[in-house]
């Protein structure tokens, strides 16, 4: 439909230029927390939708992650054998059956579908104002890991807490490469269609934990 | 349902004597406007951003031809294709093509108003394709075969009661439950399957960033991403006006969105969409499409003034605070977009000839104009409309449809009398000498009121006998 392009830029062209100059210049609050802050606000936000934040260190993550699959009852993991993380996994797995996404292609969507009880990811950071997760699925945690499982599970280094969205995509550059998927994550899906009353566990995970580590 | 003008006191008269409905909206409506509230404590705060948000998508409509140039580019480099439609057959035609392609029969929905423009499903539907929607609010209305009432929580009119009502007659082997919660999981595990068998998934598009070619999409409860991530194929559509120029842009519109359409910091899903799936990568959609529509858009993008209906992020905020919509609901306007956004943009798009009328549906109390996260200002545009329903001289298509010969005569009377001194001391001598004569019945206006009657004497004669106290 390459004639539809042309008449739609044909007519965009042929009227007057919008003049914007006179419009004022608004702004946006772009709050600094300390650390401590930050946990707090990430923390107050994740549970108000009902997200579990466990804080917890280098040392104890294991341990904590281990209570969390007890928990949620779940009987496998996926994770990605890659990550530093998913090394110490792959040592000393938390449930009994730990499934790796080096699984065959094929079989990736049925066993995500079907099999799948919990997955862990790590996150590429979070943000306090809203209580956010950021997360670029790649080749290693692919985009469904934290979509189809009923239990997601997200592994948040508290040094990459950052206090806005406005302030994570200039510090880290977003602009310079997106990745196929960029995901902002705040807490377990939910909807409020039915007499706008919350209700959680829609199509995605019904449950999500944050491991969030701290030195 | 008649969708134009020609029904449209028949459907207002209809929605205000059902009070079931106008309970629900009553108490949705409520319940929005203080979530929003609650989440713009700082009403200074507040103003700077919805400077700060009006002023980025003005700004990119200002050169809104090099920035769809812009947006195809990027997204061509990136491997999603772009297609172009005038009008929503064309739109409608790409769609079922693409799935032709593929030999596709099958597509799952997130929720788009676009393709609710496009009459994309009963397109399909003609066409042989099995359509369904996953947004839990859109399933709901699909089962029902309604349309949308509300353009962020589509079955807003509808109780719990009632859907309960309606999963007992179309889903007869699941439990009859009231329960939300369960309601909601019945969904779930009807959609499940869908969702992982599905050939193509179709998906609307809050922002369009320019600068990096991508897609953003908004929600909560993650059928979006299903839609997007699990069919081989996604398909997007969109208006040409949501493209933004730059990345950076986007954390704001984003605030003003969610805090503006349902109270929420933020939705559980922002989705952000640059390529189909990477060599290597083990799930999301082999091919990804853009359909961008025009549609009248580029008709409106002609005016200076009307221009400011293409900055709106589709939030919500103006219907949810409309004492006309709450009391009326969105089915009465009998449009794809209800509510005071709706009243500008469906005459725009599709004359006043036919849709003139909804122009009427307002007291101009300025409530949309003042919540409009982009500070549209949609009582001035009203106005604009009215005057153009009723002026052969306008822009907008149907222009001077609404004129009426007796009307333009009142008009012209009236102006002569309160120009002329002479004229205007006799009418008002007649008037009160003669006031018993004046009509007891004035159309409508006196079935449920008494018809106004002269006073004996006027107020310049009382201020001559009494003096005025400038105190």
């Amino acid at each position: 439909m390459s004639n539809a392009r042309q008449k739609i830029l044909a007519r965009l062209r042929d009227a007057p230029r919008p003049d914007v100059t006179s419009i004022g210049k608004g702004a946006v609050e772009s709050p600094v927390w300390d650390l401590d802050e930050r946990i707090r606000r990430f923390t107050d936000r994740m549970t108000a939708v009902r997200a579990e934040v466990v804080e917890t260190s280098p040392d104890t993550w294991m341990q904590a992650l281990q209570a969390v699959c007890q928990r949620a009852g779940a009987r496998n993991l996926l994770y990605s054998a890659a990550s530093p993380f998913g090394e110490a996994i792959s040592r000393q797995p938390p449930v009994a059956h730990p499934v790796t996404t080096g699984l065959e292609s094929h079989k990736w969507k049925t066993t995500l579908f079907h099999e799948i009880d919990a997955a862990l990811t790590t996150t590429l950071g979070g943000i306090a104002e809203t209580g956010t997760l950021m997360l670029w699925p790649d080749m290693q945690e692919p985009r469904m890991m934290s979509l189809v499982p009923p239990v997601h599970i997200a592994i948040l280094e508290a040094g990459k807490l950052f206090n806005t969205f406005s302030e994570a995509v200039a510090a880290m550059q977003w602009q310079d490469g997106m990745p196929t998927n960029a995901l902002l994550i705040s807490g377990p899906s939910k909807s409020a269609d039915i007499e706008q009353t919350l209700a959680y566990g829609v199509h995605g995970p019904k449950e999500l934990v944050v491991l969030l580590i701290r030195d | 349902m008649q969708t134009t003008d020609a029904g449209f006191d028949i459907r207002i008269r209809d929605a205000l004597g059902n009070e079931r409905v106008r309970g629900n909206f009553r108490r949705a409506m409520d319940g929005l406007m203080q979530r929003r509230l609650d989440l713009f404590p700082d009403a200074e705060a507040m103003e700077s951003l919805r400077q700060h948000g009006m002023r980025i998508k003005a700004s990119a409509l200002s050169h809104l031809p090099e920035l769809l140039e812009e947006l195809e580019a990027k997204l061509i480099a990136n491997g999603i294709r772009v297609h172009w439609a005038e009008t929503p057959l064309e739109a409608n035609q790409i769609v079922l093509d693409i799935m032709q392609s593929h030999g596709a029969t099958s597509m799952i929905k997130g929720k788009s108003m676009v393709s609710e423009e496009m009459g994309l499903n009963h397109f399909l539907e003609q066409h042989g394709i099995d359509v369904l929607e996953s947004d839990l609010g859109e399933f709901i209305l699909q089962l029902a075969g309604e349309p949308p009432s509300h353009i962020v929580a589509p079955a807003i009119h509808k109780d719990r009661y009632q859907i309960a009502e309606l999963f007992r007659e179309k889903f007869p082997d699941i439990p009859y439950s009231e329960d939300i919660d369960e309601l909601t999981q019945s969904a779930r595990a009807i959609l499940r399957d869908r969702f992982e068998t599905a050939e193509v998934g179709l998906s609307g598009v809050n922002f369009a960033v320019a600068e990096t070619g991508t897609l953003c999409l908004v929600e909560n409860e993650g059928n979006g991403r299903m839609s997007t991530t699990v069919p081989p194929v996604h398909i997007a559509v969109t208006g040409i006006e949501k493209v933004v120029e730059k990345l950076e842009q986007i954390p704001p519109l984003l605030t003003l969105l969610t805090r503006s359409a349902t109270g929420q910091p933020v939705t559980t899903y922002f989705n952000m969409i640059s390529s189909p799936r990477k060599p290597g990568e083990k799930d999301g959609p082999e091919e990804v499409h853009l359909v961008l529509l025009d549609n009248g858009r580029s008709g409106i993008y002609s005016d200076p003034e009307l221009l400011a209906t293409l900055r709106c992020i589709r939030c919500g905020a103006c219907m949810n605070h409309c004492p006309v919509y709450t009391r009326i609901g969105g089915h009465a306007y009998g449009t794809v977009y209800p509510g005071p956004i709706g009243i500008i943009f469906e005459p725009q798009k599709g004359g006043l000839d036919k849709y003139g009328a909804l122009t009427t549906a307002s007291s101009l109390c300025g409530a949309c104009g003042e919540v409009c996260p982009v500070r549209i200002p949609i009582p001035s545009l009203i106005n604009r409309l009215r005057y153009e329903a009723n002026h052969s001289n306008g822009v907008t298509p149907g222009s001077g449809s609404k004129h009426k010969n007796s009307e333009a005569l009142l008009w012209k009377a009236w102006s002569l009398l309160y120009r002329n001194p002479l004229l205007y001391r006799m009418m008002t001598k007649a008037a009160t000498r003669l006031r018993m004569l004046a009509p007891g019945k004035a159309g409508p206006w006196t079935r449920y009121r008494t018809a106004p009657k002269p006073a004996a004497r006027s107020l310049h004669d009382l201020a001559r006998t009494h003096g005025v106290d400038n105190e």
